[in-house]
């Protein structure tokens, strides 16, 4: 089956991506491009660098703006997913959902309108069991954003590792975070994994870190050979 | 040993890990044995070996087991725990002579408990994840155990610990497939 990701570059959807990669083919990526920072349904921060990602994959990128205001983005999207069915043909949607029943039921309801397939790949997962997964499958992946309490500045542009997760979990433990981010505490991106063709090197980024918000934006990026 | 059946369109399916994968952890978590089988692909053995078998739902879009009901003929006389799921729950009303009819529900919604059952408890209100293009009317022989004629939530066979649930339990309601797993086979009927 044809099928279309819902792409941010973050580690849900690069995830999600692999797994539909699997089992059937991927014809594009959609990545929505959204004017809101604080969009209740898309990933912002570095989005601009998921077309590099899309590189490195060997996939077309279907890149869709949107004010990124609540439920009216969700209109946006479904004209989106439109012109992927017209563009690429596609005949099911991929999500990186997780836990978020809100961003689930909306992209269910839009891909039932559309008469099309929907994908979950990650549903109910178990968060820390799926970073370890990332790590032992070969997904480099760093944060680039946390926005919650108490995600120190060392999280900023830090590499999801083992000691890393075994941070998240002891923060999890105590402060009942969500480990892997579901919650919108932290975003990711991700540099190599095993479907990319070439990684991505990171050449400038800048931190910013206050009363535990924090971003890294990706300035200069390079795919370079593996 | 928990038989976990996969009602996807086919076997090892993107729909998989939505669908089966979340059943079979909450079994995993709760230390019980268990194997997941796909519709199609189930043996006598391995219905003979299950001490309780769980129908799993399958994609929005997705009406295979509908046009495959024969494959589910084995459920008829069975004398073991079954709880169908979403996609399961249509599989056993359609077996037991309900009808399946379209009835398109996505997302949460409260669910009024109507009559007591040691699976889902004293009546009372919850809230459950519904993603479903049909629904059931009740099969001779069960009881409405939630929601009401016309919107059905839940049943069980009046005599056989046979029950069906339409909403998704592994969103929010782990008990229930928790409690399935855990209650002595005496206390499920």
């Amino acid at each position: 089956m044809l099928l279309g990701v819902l792409f941010s570059g973050g580690k849900d959807s690069v995830y999600a991506c692999r797994r539909a990669m699997e089992t059937d083919s991927v014809a594009c990526l959609i990545t929505m491009v959204s004017a809101n920072p604080d969009s209740y349904m898309f990933h912002t921060p570095n989005i601009a660098w998921a077309g590099l990602i899309a590189e490195a994959v060997g996939v077309p990128q279907l890149n869709w703006p949107t004010a990124g205001e609540e439920e009216a983005e969700l209109s946006d999207l479904s004209d989106a997913i439109a012109a992927a069915v017209a563009e690429y043909g596609v005949e099911g949607i991929v999500t990186g959902a997780i836990e978020s029943v809100y961003q689930a039921a909306r992209v269910q309801r839009i891909c039932r309108e559309l008469d099309l397939w929907c994908y979950n790949p990650l549903w109910q997962i178990d968060q820390l069991e799926y970073l370890r997964l990332l790590v032992s499958e070969g997904f480099e992946v760093i944060i680039t954003g946390v926005f919650a309490y108490p995600l120190d500045e060392s999280f900023v542009g830090a590499r999801i590792d083992g000691p890393r997760i075994e941070k998240l979990e002891d923060l999890r433990d105590r402060y009942a975070i969500n480990p892997s981010g579901e919650g919108g505490e932290i975003e990711t991106f991700v540099l190599d994994g095993p479907i990319f063709k070439k990684r991505i090197q990171i050449l400038k980024a800048t931190k910013t870190y206050d009363n535990y918000r924090g971003r890294m934006a990706i300035e200069e990026a390079r795919l370079v050979d593996k | 040993m928990i038989l976990v059946v996969d009602l996807c369109r086919k076997a090892e399916s993107l729909s998989k890990y939505e669908f089966v994968d979340p059943i079979a952890r909450i079994v995993s978590r709760a230390g019980s044995e268990f194997e997941v089988v796909h519709f199609t692909e189930m043996t006598e053995d391995e219905i003979l070996r299950a001490d309780r078998i769980v129908l799993c739902g399958t994609a929005l879009k997705d009406d295979l087991y509908l046009r495959r009901i024969d494959l589910f003929s084995w459920i008829g006389d069975l004398d073991k725990p079954v709880l169908g799921i979403c996609a399961g729950m249509q599989v056993i009303a359609a077996l037991f002579g309900g009808e399946v009819v379209p009835q398109p529900k996505i997302g949460l919604e409260a669910i009024d408990i109507v009559e007591e059952t040691t699976l889902l408890g004293t009546p009372r209100r919850i809230e459950g994840y519904h993603l479903h293009n049909f629904g059931v009317t009740l099969p001779q022989g069960f009881d409405l155990v939630a929601g009401r004629p016309g919107e059905v939530e839940a049943i069980k066979h009046a005599d056989r610990p046979v029950y069906g649930i339409i909403f998704h339990p592994e969103v929010r309601n782990r008990w229930i497939v928790e409690r399935f797993d855990a209650l002595p086979l005496n206390e499920i009927r």
